[in-house]
């Protein structure tokens, strides 16, 4: 079974991270003393991609989905239960102790919200300077609170700053200090969980136009998770969109937004309320019918089936691949797990 | 002009804090006509839940203080009546849908007892009859097998099934308005867009009024008549919906709908004149180039600026907006209004379809806008 | 590449308000042009750190960010919790006494020039008398200086003991919430066992067998059954604490299990600690005078409350003052310090009100 996808190239740099059949299963218990096993969370399932240098690669899902499980993973912040996590090479899945450390320098993570992601006793440059006592051969001691001022410079906040607390700053400025701790290292991929969500609209356009500066800036690449499906669309290369554990589509933003082929894609984004009123006509909805299954009792074959208007028998009885499906040429033909997948003209915008 | 059905004639509220008194709602007017859906747009502090709040006499007090005007629910003056009689006109007449449907919904009553107590309690129905009643809600709210679960506990429900019973609840005396504080923020987009096309459904179908407040942009687009948007307390702009989104009258009202990346398009988002702003980066066009952003953050309600609030933030500002806080001044059809400076009565909000901006320079922002859009 | 500088793509944030906290006045300069303030400029010179870079549009301009006095405005936990507790007369009033009860505990004679120990048998129960003002005792010792020197055991124990319960409890249950699994079983059970032991006949049992009249003894039971109480609210506060964010992001960075507890969760777990403490210093307090009481405790001739209520305590139809004075002092001890505690909890956690 082909598990990585021809994922389009969008650079010709060699894949900085490579994931492949990540899964991880929380064991569901039962008894006080005894403690017995009845089940999982299958919260991801057999997910499978690469990141190249300097490249965005989004994920979109809704809440439950398991896109933040594959954050953890990335991080080592949880253990995968199955799969690899290959860095330059090295699969540092199963890494801890020293080889860990050494690894996590080069895999940074930007949390979701800016009010529990600093610890609030200690200040903005104890924060930003806490990554080079963890690893004091980045930035030799004499130099580092000048090293902290810069970073606070590169993330556009004021280097005077640097013994205020977190609390004297508003929620767009404390997304930036989160930003300049997971920038520290100078790491070559970050991890970035929902950055936006926990800011008001007028922020998150700031925030994500820094993100962006400091990619080209430093060559960062970026897994962002979220779930607007808007501001996924505006910064990422390519897109993964997930479902229960399992990626539905990926594909270049042009693809995923323009040419979806993955029923669920079509959905989600049919479902986006865009900002303008004139698109009420224009915009055919689908409107999806239940909820989401519990990720402790997935459906067989497809797991979408269960609110897709395609199902058939084959898609209880046998799990489709996430590969380019045949048939499809052009934008269309990106790879979708769907065995029906084709193009609804009436869905991009 | 015959009475409306909610008329907020210049609310204000303080809230009196640690760190001394904040003016949460600083004047504000706004009102909604029967079968009519206005949405109340605003940031986080922006007023736009403690002015919902003021309306349904549900406010914190102390902390909070209503110190002035009127609310006139019907042509009657909801802040000057009886506790008794204010109560009874919030249970029938008027309701709320709040956004955690799971804290406001009775966490050890079965739902269906939940929605049978409206009846008995409001209507004096008998107990049985109100259970038919409850489940009968449930299903108009497309609640699947609405008699069996109608004995089920709201834990037991997914979130979006909640804000249906929560709507449910709202609807079940039907109510001349409804006010939806953030009905769809904790949902997933797929059920956000069956909870909203639910409550576009309802409203119709009784023809009541709909006050959503809200801070998505898209949400709004999709089901308000009028949008009133909301910045430091205060109403900045009011305007049928097409003419805000097309030709906003307002800074911020443009620096928002700016700012927010498009999921239907595609490449840079240099429009409105913004600038030529192509992509900056070496990734091969997929992504959306620079996106505009409003410089800074909202201020805090303890201490606004002088003059126009949002002045420290706006690429228009000028002297006098430092100074001299606008009045909201009534915006006229293009061209051929009279120049600004037409401040209407204060205190009263728009007749429908009207529109006012709460901005000095109203008038060049929209020949600005109407001259990159020619 | 750096594009033209457009003041609208600014993307600094020209006012820091708080959230939610503390107000800091909006520049109301904010909008034009501004200069870097005071002192020399922080840009100043080349700079030769790793991020040197050009000014980038997406940064903003050198001396366009927020600048503004460096003066800290807001205001953190502790900060907001004293700003609470010096407009609360309860706890002012409270603090005031227990400033007194130390100091009387450390240097009695400042108000009391008499002698504890010495006696006038002629005087035994005698009522108040110039110079005398709360009477004599059954050995005719002056009332009013052994209150005084019995301030001292009281506060030693009292202090002493929460000072071992809390750092005892706090540690063994900190780690127990920080690492869970068996060791937090293990943990858990043990402190269920020393709730199970009821305090007075734990007390009969474990200090009859004492000899020495000194405090340490009875400092030690009350920290043997006093610990596990900190160590659940430690164990609870540590959990919540675990989960925050900044916790996780410091395990990102690859910070270890020490510097993780103690910068991060340690900091943050403490303030219920200190909450649950205070009170339980007055409840030890009381503890030790009903030990002495019931002959356990203190022996004389240690001073203590304990001691001369149980003595007077056979008296209290003739000579009520001998008890009444010991038995007041403690009762206005213990009420202090629990109403300090309470002050306390209500300026640390308001949501515990």
């Amino acid at each position: 079974m082909p598990s990585t996808p021809s994922m389009p190239e969008t650079g010709t740099a060699e894949p900085v991270l490579e994931v492949r059949d990540l899964a991880k299963h929380y064991p569901l218990t039962r008894g006080v003393l005894v403690k017995r096993r009845i089940g999982a969370v299958r919260a991801v399932d057999t997910v499978s991609f690469a990141l190249r240098r300097g490249e965005t690669l989004g994920i979109v899902g809704e809440s439950g989905c398991g896109k933040s499980t594959v954050a953890k993973l990335l991080v080592s912040l949880e253990r995968p239960t199955a799969g690899t996590i290959h860095y330059r090479g090295e699969d540092i899945a199963g890494l801890s102790g020293r080889a860990l450390r050494a690894v996590r320098r080069n895999i940074q993570m930007v949390f979701q919200d800016p009010y529990t992601s600093l610890n609030p006793r200690m200040t903005v440059g104890d924060i930003i300077g806490e990554p080079f006592e963890i690893h004091p051969e980045v930035a030799p001691k004499g130099d580092r609170r000048r090293t902290v001022q810069d970073l606070l410079d590169v993330v556009g906040l004021n280097p005077e700053h640097i013994n205020r607390y977190p609390h004297q700053f508003s929620g767009g400025q404390r997304q930036r200090i989160g930003i300049a701790r997971g920038l520290a290292l100078r790491p070559e991929i970050i991890v970035a969980d929902e950055p936006v969500s926990a800011l008001d609209v007028s922020v998150q356009a700031q925030v994500v136009n820094l993100m962006e500066g400091l990619q080209d800036e430093f060559n960062l690449s970026y897994i962002f998770i979220a779930h607007d499906l808007s501001v996924v669309r505006h910064i990422s290369d390519r897109v993964a969109v997930m479902y229960l554990g399992r990626f539905a589509e990926t594909g270049t933003g042009r693809e995923i937004y323009d040419h979806p082929t993955h029923p669920y894609t079509q959905a989600l984004l049919s479902a986006v309320p865009v900002p303008d009123p004139g698109a009420r006509t224009r915009r055919e909805r689908i409107l999806l019918t239940g909820d989401v299954p519990s990720p402790a009792n997935p459906p067989s074959g497809c797991r979408f089936r269960t609110r897709c208007w395609k199902a058939q028998e084959r898609c209880a009885a046998e799990v489709p691949v996430l590969a380019v499906p045949p048939g499809l040429a052009g934008a269309a033909a990106h790879a979708s797990a769907c065995h029906f997948a084709e193009e609804r003209a009436e869905v991009s915008a | 002009m015959a009475a409306r059905l909610l008329d907020v004639r210049d609310l204000r509220v303080e809230f009196r804090t640690r760190d001394g008194i904040a003016e949460a709602v600083g004047g504000v007017s706004y009102a909604v006509e029967a079968g009519q859906t206005l949405a109340v747009l605003g940031e986080s502090g922006s007023g736009k839940s403690v002015t919902a709040q003021a309306i349904m006499g549900i406010l914190d007090s102390p902390p909070g203080r209503i110190t002035g005007g009127q609310v006139l629910f019907q042509g009657r003056d909801l802040l000057t009546m009886g506790a008794e009689e204010r109560r009874r006109i919030r249970g029938a007449a008027l309701a709320m849908i709040f956004q955690d449907a799971l804290s406001a919904l009775n966490p050890v009553i079965p739902v269906g007892a939940q929605l049978a107590e409206m009846y008995e309690v409001h209507r004096g129905m008998s107990r049985k009859d109100a259970r038919g009643r409850a489940v009968e809600l449930m299903d108009r709210v497309r609640i699947p097998a609405a008699g069996q679960r109608a004995g089920d506990y709201p834990h037991q429900f997914s979130g979006g099934m909640r804000q249906r019973i929560m709507i449910a609840m709202a609807m079940a005396l039907e109510p001349d308005l409804i006010i939806a504080d953030e009905p769809t923020t904790a949902l997933d987009v797929t059920v956000q867009a069956q909870v909203m096309e639910l409550l576009a459904e309802l409203r119709r179908e009784y023809a009541m009024g709909l006050v959503l407040i809200t801070h998505d942009l898209g949400v709004v687009a999709d089901v308000a008549d009028t949008i009133a948007v909301m910045y430091a307390g205060r109403i900045v702009e009011t305007a049928p919906v097409r003419d805000l989104y097309r030709r906003p009258a307002h800074p911020y009202t443009r620096g928002l709908l700016d700012s927010v990346p498009r999921v239907d398009h595609g490449g840079g988002q240099a429009r409105r004149g913004h600038g030529e702003h192509g992509r900056h980066g070496s990734h091969g066009g997929h992504r959306g180039g620079k996106l505009y952003a409003i410089k800074g953050a909202p201020p805090s309600p303890l201490a606004l600026p002088p003059g126009c609030p949002f002045h420290p933030r706006c690429p228009r500002a000028q002297e006098v907006c430092r100074v001299e806080r606008p009045p909201l001044y009534e915006v006229s059809a293009a061209g051929e209004g009279p120049a600004s400076g037409t401040a209407p009565a204060s205190g009263t909000a728009p007749a429908a379809g009207g529109r006012t901006s709460a901005c000095h320079f109203w008038k060049d922002e929209l020949d600005a806008l109407d001259a990159v859009n020619a | 590449m750096p594009e033209p500088f457009d003041t609208r793509y600014d993307t600094t944030e020209a006012i820091a308000p708080p959230g939610s906290g503390g107000g800091r006045p909006v520049d109301p300069t904010a909008s034009g042009p501004r200069t870097p303030k005071g002192g020399p400029p922080p840009k100043g010179g080349p700079r030769r750190g790793p991020w040197r870079r050009l000014p980038l549009p997406w940064r903003g301009e050198p001396g366009r960010r927020s600048g503004g006095p460096a003066a800290p405005t807001g205001r953190g936990l502790w900060t907001d919790a004293w700003h609470d507790l010096r407009r609360n007369p309860i706890f002012v009033a409270s603090a005031l006494i227990i400033l007194f009860l130390v100091v009387i505990a450390i240097w009695p004679q400042l108000i009391a020039s008499g002698n504890p120990y010495h006696g006038d048998l002629a005087r035994a129960q005698d009522g108040p008398a110039p110079g005398h003002p709360f009477g004599y005792d059954l050995q005719g010792r002056d009332v009013y200086t052994r209150t005084v020197y019995g301030a001292r055991a009281s506060i030693t124990v009292g202090i002493c003991a929460t000072l071992g319960a809390a750092l005892l409890g706090s540690v063994l249950g900190g780690l127990a919430g920080y690492f869970g699994g068996w060791w937090d079983a293990l943990l858990s059970r043990i402190a269920d066992v020393f709730f199970g032991i009821p305090i007075l006949l734990g007390g009969l049992v474990f200090l009859s067998v004492v000899t020495s009249g000194s405090v340490w003894p009875v400092v030690g039971f009350i920290v043997l059954l006093g610990w596990p109480q900190i160590s659940r609210i430690a164990r609870g506060s540590v959990v919540t604490v675990k989960e925050h964010d900044y916790v996780q992001a410091a395990r990102v960075l690859g910070a270890g299990s020490g510097r993780t507890l103690l910068r991060h969760i340690a900091p943050n777990a403490v303030a219920p600690v200190i909450v649950v403490a205070t009170i339980a210093l007055g409840t030890y307090i009381s503890l030790e005078a009903t030990l002495s009481f019931l002959g356990v405790g203190l022996k004389p001739p240690t001073v203590s409350w304990g001691i001369d209520i149980s003595s007077a305590a056979t008296q209290i139809r003739n000579a009520p003052h001998m008890l009444l004075w010991p038995a007041g002092a403690l009762s206005i001890t213990v009420l202090a310090f629990i109403m300090l505690g309470d002050a306390v909890r209500d300026a640390l956690d308001p949501k515990l009100r």
